[in-house]
């Protein structure tokens, strides 16, 4: 079975008199391990897709299955549950911590989401600040990182924790060329090593071309 | 847990300038408090301990009505040795009472043999009254010959300095005294002034001091009895319960006509000075009501601005699966923590001002009394108390800020692009 199924998912925003479809009737279906990227416009509805794959969000009508769930009958406390369970987030701004250091900012999922144990913590964070290849920036603190490096950790943050699935709305719109093809190849080489299924989306084309699977929203529908 | 108080602190410290300032004005409601309490109590502890210790004593029992008529020291409201006996058959049973002594209370005339003025006088039982007053002395002025042990002979009189001044009188000079007993004869007894007295607040605090035996004769009592029965526990802070205990029973005796004999009052309601009690006890309370809205306020605003500034990183916690209830604790962590280190700071300020002034000894005056020091004390279950009150409001005022921080949605909180 898919990982992600969506089936006849629009997600419909009102402002006022005026209806704003973000997503019209998409179906859709992604499969374990894949490296999936949505790419199109600004306002085409990326962001509002991955928001219903990431369950940060119920579609209006339709319905979405993750790893078997039907997530948009979930509830607030259920989809942060799942979230922290099956799903990883990488963010376009970074979204570090800036009180804990790269260490602990891999360390947050583990102990304020998953409960881990001390000793298991340790190695689960060195794996993978290693594999981010960050091993000796690990006690900087945010702030005392580039761009490039902070993305690295939060790769490391969305993968401590094993998850099933990673989220990524435009990972790489706050980066330079370099560290945008450098980012993405990373997460494809995590993706290679753990078999996490990464979705993720950007307009920018060079990032597109390192996708395997891409899907291109206009206005709200899969062309 | 641990982990959950570090981030609280980091996050705290991220803006140091508001927490310091938050910390001082929190720091310092305390401070004030604690000084204020140990300042007022100890002036407090240290005006009852005079009025009890030297002067009232800690209870009285007299005749039913007899306080009522106070002013005009009525004669007729006395204890007969029945009742009186009736009375010590009751104290005796009670193994909280420490002391008890009988008093007469008379207006005299005093003669020097060429003026007259007008006198009250404390009529006791010297061995006994000491029990009751320890500090009954204290106030005294004898002849520096006499044997201190000696408070009172029969046949000497104590008299006020102010009177002694007016009537030019000495110690050892000879006097008349003259009073009319309760049926209206006149009586006029030869006395010695052996010391001379201190006034001290209140009515009776201008008392002159005789011997019960004197009193007896002079008043004319074919059998002797007296007018109130002063008494002295071992623990003055169980005057409340023991008063109940005893005015219960005290009630149970009944005269011929079927009402009570006896009333019995605790020091409060005899003297002026414990509407100046209930004063320090009422500006404590709005010190500390004032403290508690000092710590409700900045807490509250502190908060309001921790949530409202870092609502993407609350967006970011709430999307990578941190519960509600986690994202609450966090920020009711930060508001507790920031009372913590106010109330151990306020703490420390706030005690070291007590010891600062214990050995700098703050001196004043009260009433004709001066160079009193006041050596202001703590106790600690109130140290707890201010602490435990600040903790408590903290976490209250982070209550709404930290609440509205879990129910935050992570699409809004994170932000559209
Ligand atoms: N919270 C919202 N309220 C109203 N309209 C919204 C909201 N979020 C997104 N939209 C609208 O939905 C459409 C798709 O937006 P979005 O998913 O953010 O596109 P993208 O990420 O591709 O730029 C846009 O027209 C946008 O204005
Ligand atoms: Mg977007």
């Amino acid at each position: 079975m898919a990982l992600v199924q969506i089936e006849n998912v629009s997600k419909i925003y009102q402002t006022g008199d005026i209806e704003i479809a973000a997503l019209s009737d998409i179906n859709l279906s992604i499969e374990k391990s894949a490296f999936v990227s949505f790419v199109g416009p600004s306002g085409s509805g990326k962001t509002t897709m991955l928001n219903m794959i990431g369950c940060l969000d119920k579609p209006t009508h339709g319905k979405i299955l993750v790893d078997g769930k039907q997530v948009d009958s979930f509830n607030r406390q259920k989809r942060a549950a799942f979230r922290g369970d099956v799903i990883g987030f990488i963010f376009q701004s970074f979204n570090l911590f800036p009180v804990l250091t790269a260490y602990e900012n891999i360390e947050y999922p583990l102990v304020m989401i998953k409960d881990e144990p001390a000793e298991k913590r340790k190695e689960m964070i060195l794996t993978v600040l290693d594999s981010v290849g960050m091993l000796n920036q690990k006690d900087k603190f945010p702030d005392q990182l580039s761009g490039g490096q902070k993305q690295r950790i939060a790769v490391a943050r969305a993968l401590v924790t094993q998850p099933k699935l990673v989220m990524a709305d435009e990972p790489t719109a706050n980066l330079d060329k370099t560290s945008s093809i450098n980012v993405i190849r990373l997460m494809r080489d995590m993706k290679d090593k753990f078999g996490t299924t990464f979705i993720f989306s950007t307009h920018d084309p060079r990032i597109m071309e390192e996708a395997e699977i891409t899907h291109t929203l206009v206005d709200g529908k899969l062309s | 847990m641990i982990r959950i108080f570090k981030i609280a602190l980091r996050n705290l410290l991220r803006y140091k300038r508001r927490t310091i300032l938050t910390s001082l004005l929190i720091t310092l409601g305390i401070v004030l408090v604690i000084l204020f309490s140990g300042l007022a109590g100890s002036f407090k502890t240290m005006m009852i301990g005079q009025i009890t210790d030297s002067n009232l004593s800690q209870m009285q029992i007299h005749k039913k009505g007899y306080v009522s008529s106070i002013d005009t020291m009525p004669l007729n409201l006395t204890l007969d040795t029945k009742r009186y006996k009736k009375i010590e058959d009751l104290l005796s049973s009670h193994s909280e009472i420490k002391a008890w002594a009988p008093r007469i209370k008379l207006n005299a005339m005093l003669s020097n043999f060429t003026d007259t003025t007008n006198i009250r006088l404390n009529a006791i039982s010297p061995e006994k009254e000491v029990l009751v007053c320890p500090d009954v002395g204290s106030r005294m002025t004898f002849d520096e010959k006499r044997d201190p042990g000696i408070l009172l002979n029969p046949g000497e009189v104590i008299i006020p300095e102010k009177l002694a001044k007016g009537m030019k009188l000495k110690i050892g000079d000879p006097i008349v005294l003259v009073a009319n007993n309760k049926d209206g004869s006149v009586n006029g007894l030869n006395f010695q002034v052996a010391g001379i007295i201190e006034s001290i607040l209140g009515p009776q605090g201008k008392e002159g001091y005789m011997h019960i035996k004197d009193a007896q004769e002079l008043l004319r009592m074919d059998n002797p009895e007296m007018i109130e029965v002063a008494i002295r526990l071992h623990d003055f802070d169980k005057l409340e319960k023991v008063y109940a205990v005893l005015s219960s029973k005290l009630a149970k005796f009944i005269n011929k006509k079927g009402m009570p004999e006896f009333e019995i009052h605790t020091w409060d309601q005899l003297s002026p000075f414990s509407n100046i009690a209930k004063m320090i006890d009422f500006m404590t309370i709005t010190m500390k009501i004032i403290m508690i809205a000092i710590v409700l306020i900045s807490i509250l605003n502190v908060m309001m601005m921790s949530v409202y500034e870092r609502v993407r990183e609350i967006g970011t916690m709430s999307a990578i699966g941190t519960s509600p209830s986690r994202i609450m604790g966090l920020f009711l962590a930060e508001g507790l923590l920031l009372g913590l280190i106010s109330s151990i700071v306020g703490n420390i300020i706030g005690l070291s001002g007590i010891f600062v002034l214990n050995i700098y000894k703050i001196s004043f005056a009260f009433g004709r009394q001066d160079n009193l020091l006041l050596a202001p004390t703590v106790n600690i279950t109130e140290l707890l108390w201010v602490s435990g009150i600040v903790l408590l409001i903290s976490v209250f005022a982070s209550l709404q800020p930290a609440y509205k921080a879990s129910r935050m949605e992570p699409v809004d909180a994170l932000g559209h692009v």
